[in-house]
């Protein structure tokens, strides 16, 4: 472990602390770098966090073959660069690549279904690791069994490497929406719940009362313009995920900057107006309808 | 004066809804500042946690840094939590060369000196003036070193640990500042002492 010997022994790991750290992520952006260059980029640019991984997903969407969790060496080079937390992306079901990036001290891991999934039945066991996870969801049942596996923090999943929104859109709202229906349930409706999207009494029952996840969420997957990014925080989002949007445009810097201003002023139209001006390029993007069924990352996940 | 303080939450980024929460439970009305014009009729002020790097990024791009510093060189009660510590310490270790704050606090503070996200913790620790409490750190930062203005309020329990006495809460006049988080816990007797700061200055 890479971890100070700074820190009390006890009580560390636990769910506060776990879904604390992604309350402080709350209206920011989290960017994905894959080189020191980049990360600084991100953090000149006032990204909350980086997601260390060697290939953005509009490559690993290009390249095909097996995507797996980064080299270590190149996530050491992305910590040594940058102050901002650092996350790394390890496989579905991968629990060793999950011990991996736990041991070199990244301080988020997501469990990622931009990866190819290790399991095909089981997601990591969460709750064993100090490191707490993000896991991706396209439904409430999908995140509120992640939540029970013990991720700390959701981010709807979108359709990553496309440049396309309208997949993060469905996911955000179909989210949303099911927590408001279950806002008007009763007791016995609530267990029918419960039964029909396959996630625990107790965090249906939890997520009732709140009106909203019991853990923070983040949207992600197609996010490449400053309107995207305030589009995505007017619906209910907590904060967004750019993976492939920044650094496969014209002018990463700049359209790093003007998202996360948009993110912050997202109610704001007349000064995303004014950041989204003059930012060249975006990334080409594919229609996500145009995608054939097993090019799709967002049905990965059980 | 009224009985309800209106206490300003710096809203740019970080956990601005659990302030809002415990600030209400303290009898404070929170109020969400993003502009300059959320500045007017501010009672006090609270810097939530969040990333201390991207909050002083905006607080440039929005033209609120300096009206910021102003307020609190003239008296405006301010209680910042983690990233708030941070902005509001007069030097700052191993932060960025150009991460600007709103000053205050003569301190040294040293950002995320517990460690990585592996090393954030929870632990009781003894408040000065508020009592026991259930603190939260997460990539916390902690005072180096105090100037003369600076009164310690709380340190880091002797648990054999190299962070042990550590200072993580302080208060210079109407400035407030820890480490932790209280604003996770749903235990509000900080907020409460800032709360009563506010009202002491109105």
């Amino acid at each position: 472990m890479t971890t100070t010997d700074n820190a009390p022994v006890n009580e560390v790991g636990t769910d506060r602390v776990k879904r604390g750290m992604a309350e402080m992520l709350k209206g920011g952006v989290i960017m994905d770098v894959v080189d020191a260059e980049q990360a600084k980029i991100a953090e000149d640019a006032g990204a909350v966090a980086v997601m260390a991984l060697e290939r953005v997903p509009a490559d690993i969407r290009r390249d095909g073959g097996v995507a797996r969790m980064s080299d270590p060496d190149m996530i050491d080079g992305i910590q040594a660069a940058v102050s901002i937390p650092v996350m790394a992306k390890a496989r579905i079901g991968h629990f060793v690549e999950a011990q991996v990036l736990q041991a070199i001290g990244v301080d988020y891991v997501d469990e990622s279904e931009v990866l190819t999934p290790a399991d095909y039945a089981h997601h990591i066991d969460k709750r064993q690791f100090t490191v707490p996870f993000v896991c991706g969801a396209t439904n409430l049942g999908e995140a509120l069994r992640r939540i029970a596996e013990g991720a700390a923090m959701i981010r709807t999943k979108g359709e990553a490497g496309t440049g396309d929104v309208s997949q993060a859109t469905t996911h955000l709202r179909t989210i949303l929406g099911e927590i408001k229906r279950l806002t008007v349930m009763d007791e016995a409706e609530l267990f029918e719940a419960a039964k029909l999207m396959g996630a625990p009494l107790e965090l249906v029952r939890e997520t009732a009362s709140l009106g909203r996840l019991p853990v923070v969420m983040f949207t992600a997957g197609g996010v490449a313009t400053p309107a995207d990014a305030a589009m995505m925080m007017q619906l209910g989002t907590d904060g967004v995920f750019i993976g492939s949007g920044i650094f496969k445009s014209g002018d990463p810097a700049r359209r790093a900057r003007a998202c996360v201003e948009a993110t912050a002023y997202f109610e704001d139209a007349e000064r995303i107006a004014k950041v989204s001006r003059g930012l060249g390029e975006a990334m080409v993007g594919i229609s996500a309808d145009s995608l054939g069924a097993g090019e799709l990352l967002a049905t990965r996940g059980w | 004066m009224s009985d309800t303080p209106r206490v300003g939450v710096l809203a740019l980024q970080g956990d601005v809804r659990e302030h809002d929460r415990a600030l209400r439970a303290a009898g404070a009305e929170p109020v969400h500042v993003r502009r300059l014009a959320d500045l007017e009729r501010l009672d006090g002020l609270v810097l939530p946690g969040g990333e201390s790097t991207t909050i002083s990024r905006l607080l440039e791009v929005f033209e609120l840094l300096e009206p910021l510093r102003e307020r609190v060189r003239d008296g405006l009660p301010v209680y910042g939590s983690c990233a708030g510590m941070i902005l509001l310490a007069d030097e700052v270790l191993d932060g960025r060369p150009d991460q600007q704050g709103l000053g205050g606090l003569d301190v040294v503070v040293r950002r995320n000196a517990f460690g990585r996200q592996v090393d954030s913790f929870e632990t009781d620790l003894a408040f000065e003036g508020v009592g026991d409490v259930h603190a939260v750190f997460i990539r916390a930062p902690w005072v180096e070193s105090t100037g003369e203005g600076a009164q310690v309020l709380a340190r880091v329990p002797e648990d054999g640990s190299a962070a042990a006495g550590r200072v993580v809460a302080v208060r210079q006049g109407h400035v407030l500042a820890t480490s932790f988080h209280p604003e996770l816990t749903g235990d509000d007797r900080v907020h409460g002492l800032f709360v009563q700061m506010v009202k002491e200055a109105q």
